[in-house]
């Protein structure tokens, strides 16, 4: 009796934990969305908890029509839908060529890739190279060095190991050259794990800014995290220099302001991850298991 | 065929025994279509990672922006030798960012550490259904947002109007909004934060799967002696899962030097520069805003050295612990 009055007191505090890391890790989200559906006027009264008090949606309406926000969404669609499968299958070609241990000289390949993990040029070289590859304000420069990942190739071939020899071996005997091989036998049971580095590949694309900001000047070439990024810029230079005062002043007049727009624009570039994310999270949850513990 | 230029088996001490001309030969004509899928993948690296190393040269000359291509400017600028790093060291900068950079690894370790393993704990305490599915993908959603998103809720969450300081003054527990951006110690504590807020639940995961491996019989036998929950957390599940927490715990103090760049640069303002203020920050602002290149590159160069021989030392710890923890 006293185990079962022990046991409950610590799944109340299990439960209590459980509940506390939900509302902190959920709620900044849902305040974002509440605000983005308030009206200017209104949000600057702040006490928003629970729901849009003032329901507007001047704010999506302003961020919907501004063709800098759709030049954007298009750069970073293109980005994703052409990126992602060329990187799957430049990595996974990789990954097969390397998880064979008759490969020659495979112990230095493998190291020429794996170095790269733990040492780099950094920064300045990496702009410079760029720079002559003439990729600087360029679009390929958000495809071409995204196209190969030690990390990722590492994880599809301890996938690829772990399948039975005996698959190539007979596929061999049946006289299949090795991309026969890789193409008609390797590659459609490596699914799971290439639609999990897939899944990745393509949030980093679609997340992605840095490349963007520093390595694009044309405004064309702005991915919709780089717009953000500028949003944000604004609002924060805009924040120091007299803050509600004078948002308040501006908003006075309009139903939205530059923190509405701002919480607009954020929800916009989160929702297509968001809606996407929990079909694909249990193929990404097998994947990650199963390849990246064994490495 | 190009086979041959790529064939030179530079790391020959890696070759296996059997090296017969013809074997070798013969061996890599039957394996040329495999060359042939690594191609794309040994081309992209070599432009993309070992060129870019090659132009570390840039830290030890006084590269001008207007002075040729950057690979003809090996040949024709002059060699300054260790003149920037000196110049690093001395400036009074250096202290400042190492300050910021460990300060804010550290306080990140010490709070983004121990929480993915208790929620992975806690999570496993749950009973299987609706909701411990729910909340686990509530958990790692934060992982999956950039930090342009991230940033852009924790500014709004701490801002005077925001939900924080609404809730403080509404409790009376201040009086005035607290400008919790604009503190300058307060920020490393906020990047802490924010790093376990996001990555907290997607590093449970690794946890998770190590749990998983668990035998069940270990419970069993534990419940037959009367073993509380709490008792069967503490000293089956915990213990089992040590090798993988030491471990992740090593190669986490690895990677202290880095301290991150898209959170600093993102949540950082001028009235904090002076506490947010990291390595890669730092590089990026001279290196390319101000177009300090060379400087730039040194200070580059100086993080890659250090945190390589970090990684490396700290990656011999963890094998050597891995074996030990086998027995």
């Amino acid at each position: 009796m006293v185990k079962d009055k022990k046991d409950f007191l610590f799944m109340g505090a299990v439960y209590t934990f459980i509940v506390a890391i939900f509302i902190v890790t959920f709620y900044p989200f849902w305040n974002i969305f509440i605000i983005s559906f308030n009206s200017a006027e209104d949000t600057l009264r702040g006490h928003l908890y629970l729901w849009p008090r003032e329901f507007s949606l001047a704010s999506y309406k302003q961020i919907l029509t501004d063709s800098e926000i759709w030049t954007a969404i298009r750069v970073t669609l293109l980005r994703t839908i052409i990126g992602t499968p060329l990187a799957v299958i430049v990595i996974s070609m990789l990954a097969f060529a390397l998880s064979k241990k008759e490969l020659v000289a495979n112990r230095f390949w493998t190291l020429y890739f794996v170095f790269t993990m733990y040492f780099g040029g950094g920064l300045i070289p990496y702009y410079m190279v760029l720079k002559s590859y003439h990729l600087i304000d360029s679009f390929m420069v958000f495809i071409v060095p995204g196209l190969m990942n030690v990390f990722y190739m590492i994880i599809i071939r301890t996938f690829m190991q772990g399948l039975p020899q005996e698959l190539d071996e007979s596929a061999k005997m049946d006289g299949a050259n090795y991309l026969q091989i890789f193409f008609r036998i390797i590659l459609p049971l490596t699914t799971p794990v290439l639609a999990t580095i897939g899944l990745f590949t393509a949030i980093s694309h679609w997340n992605s800014w840095f490349d963007s900001y520093v390595f694009t000047y044309n405004p064309d070439l702005k991915t919709l995290q780089a717009v953000l990024v500028k949003i944000l810029n604004q609002y924060q230079t805009g924040s120091m220099v007299g803050d509600a005062q004078a948002m308040a002043n501006s908003a006075k007049r309009m139903a939205v302001s530059p923190d509405t727009i701002r919480m607009a624009a954020t929800m916009v570039a989160t929702l297509p991850i968001i809606m996407v994310y929990p079909f694909l999270q249990k193929y990404f949850v097998k994947g990650m298991t199963l390849g990246a513990v064994k490495s | 065929m190009n086979m041959q230029t790529k064939a030179h088996p530079e790391g020959s001490g890696a070759l296996a025994v059997k090296r017969n001309r013809g074997g070798l030969l013969g061996r890599l004509k039957e394996q040329r279509l495999l060359y042939v899928l690594m191609l794309p993948a040994i081309l992209l690296t070599l432009m993309f990672s070992y060129v870019p190393m090659f132009g570390l040269y840039m830290a030890f000359i006084n590269y001008q922006p207007g002075g040729g291509t950057f690979f003809k400017q090996f040949f024709t600028t002059d060699f300054v030798g260790l003149q920037w790093f000196h110049y690093f060291f001395t400036n009074g900068d250096f202290v400042r960012i190492m300050r910021n950079t460990l300060a804010q690894s550290f306080l990140s370790l010490l709070f983004g550490f121990p929480m993915p393993i208790i929620l992975a704990l806690m999570i496993n305490e749950l009973r299987t259904g609706w909701f411990k599915r729910t909340f686990q993908t509530v958990s790692y959603m934060p992982h999956f947002i950039s930090w342009v998103i991230a940033a852009n809720i924790i500014i709004t969450m701490l801002s005077s109007g925001g939900v924080v300081n609404n809730i403080l003054t509404g409790l009376h527990i201040i009086d005035e909004p607290f400008q919790f951006m604009q503190k300058g110690p307060l920020f490393w504590w906020i990047i802490a934060f924010s790093n376990a807020w996001k990555d907290m639940g997607f590093n449970a995961i690794m946890y998770l799967a190590a749990i998983a491996a668990i035998n069940p019989e270990l419970y069993e036998v534990a419940k037959v002696d009367g073993a509380s929950r709490l008792k069967q957390m503490l000293h089956i599940t915990l213990p089992s899962i040590r090798p993988t927490i030491i471990i992740l715990a090593i190669l986490a103090v690895g990677g202290i030097l880095n301290a991150g760049f898209d959170q600093q640069y993102l949540l950082q303002n001028n009235t904090v520069m002076e506490y947010s203020e990291v390595i890669d920050t730092y590089t990026y602002k001279y290196g390319l805003q101000n177009g300090m290149f060379s400087y730039g590159a040194a200070v580059g160069l100086f993080k890659s050295v250090v945190a390589f021989i970090l990684v490396i030392t700290v990656n011999q710890m963890a094998k050597k612990m891995e074996e030990q923890s086998l027995f």
